[in-house]
Protein backbone atom coordinates (compact mmCIF):
# COMPACT_ATOMS: atom_id res chain seq x y z
CA UNK A 1 0.00 0.00 0.00
CA UNK A 2 2.96 2.36 -0.38
CA UNK A 3 1.16 4.42 -3.03
CA UNK A 4 -1.88 5.09 -0.85
CA UNK A 5 -2.79 8.81 -0.67
CA UNK A 6 -5.76 9.00 1.71
CA UNK A 7 -5.79 12.75 2.38
CA UNK A 8 -5.34 14.17 -1.11
CA UNK A 9 -7.74 11.55 -2.50
CA UNK A 10 -10.40 12.32 0.07
CA UNK A 11 -10.09 16.09 -0.44
CA UNK A 12 -10.02 15.63 -4.23
CA UNK A 13 -13.16 13.51 -3.94
CA UNK A 14 -14.89 16.17 -1.86
CA UNK A 15 -14.02 18.80 -4.49
CA UNK A 16 -15.49 16.50 -7.17
CA UNK A 17 -18.65 16.17 -5.07
CA UNK A 18 -18.85 19.97 -4.80
CA UNK A 19 -18.40 20.22 -8.58
CA UNK A 20 -21.34 17.84 -9.09
CA UNK A 21 -23.38 19.88 -6.61
CA UNK A 22 -22.64 23.11 -8.46
CA UNK A 23 -23.80 21.59 -11.75
CA UNK A 24 -27.00 20.32 -10.15
CA UNK A 25 -27.78 23.95 -9.31
CA UNK A 26 -28.51 24.39 -13.00
CA UNK A 27 -30.34 21.06 -13.06
CA UNK A 28 -27.65 18.95 -14.73
CA UNK A 29 -25.98 15.73 -13.69
CA UNK A 30 -22.17 15.74 -13.81
CA UNK A 31 -21.82 12.45 -15.67
CA UNK A 32 -18.82 12.99 -17.88
CA UNK A 33 -19.76 10.35 -20.43
CA UNK A 34 -23.25 11.82 -20.77
CA UNK A 35 -21.86 15.32 -21.19
CA UNK A 36 -19.37 14.13 -23.82
CA UNK A 37 -21.96 12.02 -25.60
CA UNK A 38 -24.25 15.03 -25.97
CA UNK A 39 -21.41 16.97 -27.57
CA UNK A 40 -21.05 14.51 -30.42
CA UNK A 41 -23.20 14.47 -33.54
CA UNK A 42 -25.95 14.36 -34.43
CA UNK A 43 -27.41 16.11 -31.41
CA UNK A 44 -26.70 19.81 -31.88
CA UNK A 45 -28.97 21.85 -29.67
CA UNK A 46 -27.41 22.18 -26.24
CA UNK A 47 -23.76 21.84 -26.96
CA UNK A 48 -22.24 25.02 -25.58
CA UNK A 49 -22.50 24.30 -21.87
CA UNK A 50 -21.15 20.78 -22.47
CA UNK A 51 -18.21 22.13 -24.42
CA UNK A 52 -17.51 24.70 -21.68
CA UNK A 53 -17.68 21.98 -19.01
CA UNK A 54 -15.09 19.89 -20.88
CA UNK A 55 -12.86 22.97 -21.27
CA UNK A 56 -13.23 23.37 -17.49
CA UNK A 57 -12.09 19.76 -16.92
CA UNK A 58 -8.91 20.46 -18.88
CA UNK A 59 -8.45 23.87 -17.26
CA UNK A 60 -8.83 22.47 -13.73
CA UNK A 61 -6.18 19.83 -14.39
CA UNK A 62 -3.93 22.47 -15.97
CA UNK A 63 -4.27 24.79 -12.95
CA UNK A 64 -3.28 22.07 -10.47
CA UNK A 65 0.49 22.09 -11.14
CA UNK A 66 0.44 25.91 -11.43
CA UNK A 67 -0.65 26.23 -7.80
CA UNK A 68 2.04 23.88 -6.60
CA UNK A 69 0.39 20.52 -7.18
CA UNK A 70 2.66 17.63 -8.12
CA UNK A 71 1.76 15.73 -11.27
CA UNK A 72 4.89 13.60 -11.10
CA UNK A 73 2.76 10.75 -9.75
CA UNK A 74 1.12 10.23 -13.13
CA UNK A 75 2.13 6.93 -14.70
CA UNK A 76 0.31 6.35 -17.95
CA UNK A 77 1.41 2.76 -18.53
CA UNK A 78 0.04 0.79 -15.58
CA UNK A 79 1.08 -2.65 -16.81
CA UNK A 80 4.55 -1.52 -17.88
CA UNK A 81 4.16 -3.07 -21.33
CA UNK A 82 5.99 -2.03 -24.49
CA UNK A 83 4.99 1.07 -26.42
CA UNK A 84 2.96 -0.66 -29.13
CA UNK A 85 1.23 -3.02 -26.70
CA UNK A 86 0.32 0.03 -24.61
CA UNK A 87 -1.20 1.74 -27.65
CA UNK A 88 -3.30 -1.37 -28.32
CA UNK A 89 -4.54 -1.36 -24.70
CA UNK A 90 -5.41 2.34 -24.95
CA UNK A 91 -7.29 1.92 -28.22
CA UNK A 92 -9.21 -1.19 -27.12
CA UNK A 93 -9.88 0.33 -23.70
CA UNK A 94 -11.03 3.63 -25.21
CA UNK A 95 -13.35 1.92 -27.68
CA UNK A 96 -14.94 -0.26 -24.98
CA UNK A 97 -15.36 2.67 -22.59
CA UNK A 98 -16.90 4.77 -25.36
CA UNK A 99 -19.25 2.10 -26.71
CA UNK A 100 -20.47 1.07 -23.34
CA UNK A 101 -20.75 4.39 -21.60
CA UNK A 102 -23.20 5.24 -24.34
CA UNK A 103 -25.23 2.04 -24.18
CA UNK A 104 -24.87 1.55 -20.40
CA UNK A 105 -25.48 5.29 -20.11
CA UNK A 106 -23.04 6.15 -17.40
CA UNK A 107 -19.49 6.05 -16.15
CA UNK A 108 -17.62 6.37 -12.88
CA UNK A 109 -18.73 9.96 -12.26
CA UNK A 110 -22.33 9.63 -13.46
CA UNK A 111 -23.14 6.38 -11.71
CA UNK A 112 -20.45 6.36 -9.03
CA UNK A 113 -20.67 9.91 -7.66
CA UNK A 114 -23.98 11.42 -8.83
CA UNK A 115 -26.10 8.27 -9.13
CA UNK A 116 -25.14 6.93 -5.74
CA UNK A 117 -25.72 10.44 -4.36
CA UNK A 118 -29.26 10.19 -5.67
CA UNK A 119 -29.53 6.68 -4.21
CA UNK A 120 -30.38 5.36 -7.67
CA UNK A 121 -30.60 1.56 -7.66
CA UNK A 122 -29.52 1.51 -11.32
CA UNK A 123 -26.37 3.42 -10.51
CA UNK A 124 -25.46 1.37 -7.47
CA UNK A 125 -25.82 -1.84 -9.48
CA UNK A 126 -23.92 -0.41 -12.45
CA UNK A 127 -21.08 0.70 -10.16
CA UNK A 128 -20.83 -2.71 -8.53
CA UNK A 129 -20.88 -4.38 -11.95
CA UNK A 130 -18.12 -2.31 -13.52
CA UNK A 131 -15.97 -2.59 -10.40
CA UNK A 132 -16.20 -6.39 -10.54
CA UNK A 133 -15.36 -6.70 -14.24
CA UNK A 134 -12.55 -4.16 -13.87
CA UNK A 135 -11.04 -6.07 -10.93
CA UNK A 136 -11.26 -9.34 -12.86
CA UNK A 137 -9.66 -7.69 -15.92
CA UNK A 138 -6.74 -6.37 -13.87
CA UNK A 139 -6.31 -9.80 -12.28
CA UNK A 140 -6.15 -11.44 -15.72
CA UNK A 141 -3.79 -8.76 -17.06
CA UNK A 142 -1.47 -9.35 -14.10
CA UNK A 143 -1.38 -13.05 -14.91
CA UNK A 144 -0.49 -12.27 -18.53
CA UNK A 145 2.06 -9.48 -18.09
CA UNK A 146 3.25 -10.20 -14.54
CA UNK A 147 3.60 -7.81 -11.65
CA UNK B 1 -25.57 31.53 -16.00
CA UNK B 2 -25.60 27.98 -17.35
CA UNK B 3 -22.29 28.51 -19.10
CA UNK B 4 -20.61 30.15 -16.13
CA UNK B 5 -21.78 27.37 -13.79
CA UNK B 6 -20.58 24.75 -16.29
CA UNK B 7 -17.14 26.35 -16.35
CA UNK B 8 -16.95 26.49 -12.54
CA UNK B 9 -18.17 22.92 -12.15
CA UNK B 10 -15.87 21.53 -14.86
CA UNK B 11 -12.84 23.36 -13.49
CA UNK B 12 -13.49 22.17 -9.93
CA UNK B 13 -14.02 18.66 -11.24
CA UNK B 14 -10.75 18.66 -13.20
CA UNK B 15 -8.83 20.13 -10.28
CA UNK B 16 -10.35 17.58 -7.90
CA UNK B 17 -9.37 14.73 -10.21
CA UNK B 18 -5.78 15.99 -10.42
CA UNK B 19 -5.51 16.42 -6.65
CA UNK B 20 -7.11 13.06 -5.94
CA UNK B 21 -4.52 11.16 -7.97
CA UNK B 22 -7.08 9.83 -10.41
CA UNK B 23 -5.27 11.19 -13.47
CA UNK B 24 -2.77 8.38 -13.14
CA UNK B 25 -3.86 5.11 -14.79
CA UNK B 26 -1.41 3.34 -12.48
CA UNK B 27 -3.38 4.49 -9.45
CA UNK B 28 -6.65 3.36 -11.02
CA UNK B 29 -5.19 -0.06 -11.80
CA UNK B 30 -3.60 -0.07 -8.34
CA UNK B 31 -7.07 0.21 -6.82
CA UNK B 32 -8.46 -2.53 -9.04
CA UNK B 33 -5.50 -4.77 -8.20
CA UNK B 34 -7.19 -6.25 -5.14
CA UNK B 35 -5.01 -9.35 -5.22
CA UNK B 36 -1.74 -7.49 -5.77
CA UNK B 37 -0.27 -4.32 -4.37
CA UNK B 38 -3.59 -2.73 -3.47
CA UNK B 39 -3.96 1.07 -3.38
CA UNK B 40 -7.30 2.04 -1.75
CA UNK B 41 -7.08 5.73 -2.82
CA UNK B 42 -9.93 5.53 -5.34
CA UNK B 43 -12.34 4.42 -2.62
CA UNK B 44 -11.48 7.61 -0.73
CA UNK B 45 -12.15 9.72 -3.83
CA UNK B 46 -15.52 8.11 -4.38
CA UNK B 47 -16.26 8.22 -0.67
CA UNK B 48 -15.44 11.94 -0.52
CA UNK B 49 -17.57 12.66 -3.57
CA UNK B 50 -20.55 10.62 -2.39
CA UNK B 51 -20.30 12.14 1.08
CA UNK B 52 -20.99 15.53 -0.50
CA UNK B 53 -23.57 14.44 -3.08
CA UNK B 54 -25.61 12.32 -0.65
CA UNK B 55 -26.09 15.42 1.43
CA UNK B 56 -26.31 18.15 -1.22
CA UNK B 57 -28.42 16.21 -3.74
CA UNK B 58 -30.91 15.40 -1.03
CA UNK B 59 -31.52 19.08 -0.35
CA UNK B 60 -31.28 20.30 -3.94
CA UNK B 61 -33.62 17.63 -5.31
CA UNK B 62 -36.24 18.40 -2.67
CA UNK B 63 -36.84 21.68 -4.47
CA UNK B 64 -39.28 21.79 -7.33
CA UNK B 65 -36.66 23.36 -9.60
CA UNK B 66 -32.88 23.90 -9.49
CA UNK B 67 -31.51 27.15 -8.04
CA UNK B 68 -30.51 28.67 -11.37
CA UNK B 69 -32.59 26.89 -14.00
CA UNK B 70 -36.25 26.23 -14.73
CA UNK B 71 -36.07 22.46 -14.39
CA UNK B 72 -33.94 19.43 -13.59
CA UNK B 73 -32.54 17.30 -16.36
CA UNK B 74 -32.19 13.96 -14.62
CA UNK B 75 -31.73 10.45 -15.97
CA UNK B 76 -35.27 9.20 -16.43
CA UNK B 77 -34.66 5.46 -16.63
CA UNK B 78 -35.56 3.49 -13.54
CA UNK B 79 -35.42 -0.08 -14.76
CA UNK B 80 -32.54 -2.45 -14.33
CA UNK B 81 -32.09 -4.25 -17.60
CA UNK B 82 -29.43 -6.22 -19.36
CA UNK B 83 -28.33 -3.11 -21.27
CA UNK B 84 -27.38 -1.41 -18.05
CA UNK B 85 -25.56 -4.42 -16.66
CA UNK B 86 -23.83 -5.55 -19.85
CA UNK B 87 -22.93 -1.94 -20.54
CA UNK B 88 -21.41 -1.49 -17.12
CA UNK B 89 -19.60 -4.84 -17.42
CA UNK B 90 -17.91 -3.89 -20.70
CA UNK B 91 -17.17 -0.42 -19.36
CA UNK B 92 -15.27 -2.02 -16.48
CA UNK B 93 -13.11 -4.06 -18.87
CA UNK B 94 -12.23 -0.98 -20.94
CA UNK B 95 -11.55 1.07 -17.80
CA UNK B 96 -9.16 -1.57 -16.49
CA UNK B 97 -7.34 -2.02 -19.82
CA UNK B 98 -6.65 1.66 -20.49
CA UNK B 99 -6.61 2.84 -16.89
CA UNK B 100 -8.86 5.73 -17.87
CA UNK B 101 -12.54 6.53 -17.56
CA UNK B 102 -14.04 9.51 -19.39
CA UNK B 103 -13.45 12.26 -16.80
CA UNK B 104 -9.77 11.66 -16.09
CA UNK B 105 -9.11 11.01 -19.79
CA UNK B 106 -10.52 14.40 -20.82
CA UNK B 107 -8.83 16.23 -17.93
CA UNK B 108 -5.49 14.61 -18.74
CA UNK B 109 -5.52 16.23 -22.17
CA UNK B 110 -4.16 19.23 -20.21
CA UNK B 111 -0.73 17.60 -19.96
CA UNK B 112 -0.40 16.95 -23.69
CA UNK B 113 0.58 13.27 -23.63
CA UNK B 114 -0.01 11.50 -26.93
CA UNK B 115 -1.30 8.39 -25.12
CA UNK B 116 -4.20 10.38 -23.70
CA UNK B 117 -5.15 11.70 -27.12
CA UNK B 118 -5.15 8.12 -28.44
CA UNK B 119 -7.47 7.00 -25.65
CA UNK B 120 -9.83 9.96 -26.02
CA UNK B 121 -9.92 9.50 -29.81
CA UNK B 122 -10.82 5.81 -29.41
CA UNK B 123 -13.44 6.68 -26.79
CA UNK B 124 -15.11 9.22 -29.11
CA UNK B 125 -15.06 6.66 -31.93
CA UNK B 126 -16.64 4.16 -29.56
CA UNK B 127 -19.47 6.52 -28.65
CA UNK B 128 -20.11 7.34 -32.31
CA UNK B 129 -20.05 3.64 -33.23
CA UNK B 130 -22.55 2.85 -30.47
CA UNK B 131 -24.81 5.67 -31.60
CA UNK B 132 -24.65 4.40 -35.16
CA UNK B 133 -25.25 0.78 -34.16
CA UNK B 134 -28.27 1.62 -32.05
CA UNK B 135 -29.86 3.57 -34.89
CA UNK B 136 -29.53 6.86 -33.07
CA UNK B 137 -28.61 8.76 -36.23
CA UNK B 138 -31.73 7.61 -38.05
CA UNK B 139 -34.00 7.97 -35.06
CA UNK B 140 -32.89 11.48 -34.06
CA UNK B 141 -35.51 13.97 -35.09
CA UNK B 142 -34.04 16.54 -37.46
CA UNK B 143 -33.36 19.90 -35.90
CA UNK B 144 -34.48 18.80 -32.46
Amino acid sequence: MENFTPYSSLIGGIIIGIAATVLLMVGKIAGISGILEGLLPPRPNDRLWRFIFVIGLVLGAAIYPLVGGDVGYIELNPYQVGESAHLVLLIVGGLLVGIRTYIGAGCTSGHGICGIGRLSARSILATITFMITAIVTVFIMRQIVGE
Amino acid sequence: MLNLISLISGTLFGFGLALSGMLSPSKIVGFLDLFGNWDPSLAFVMGGGVLVTLFSFHFLLKRRSPLFAPRFLLPSKQDIDRHLLSGAAVFGVGWALGGFCPGPALSSLAYGNIEVFVFVGAMILGILAAKYATGYFKAAPQGA
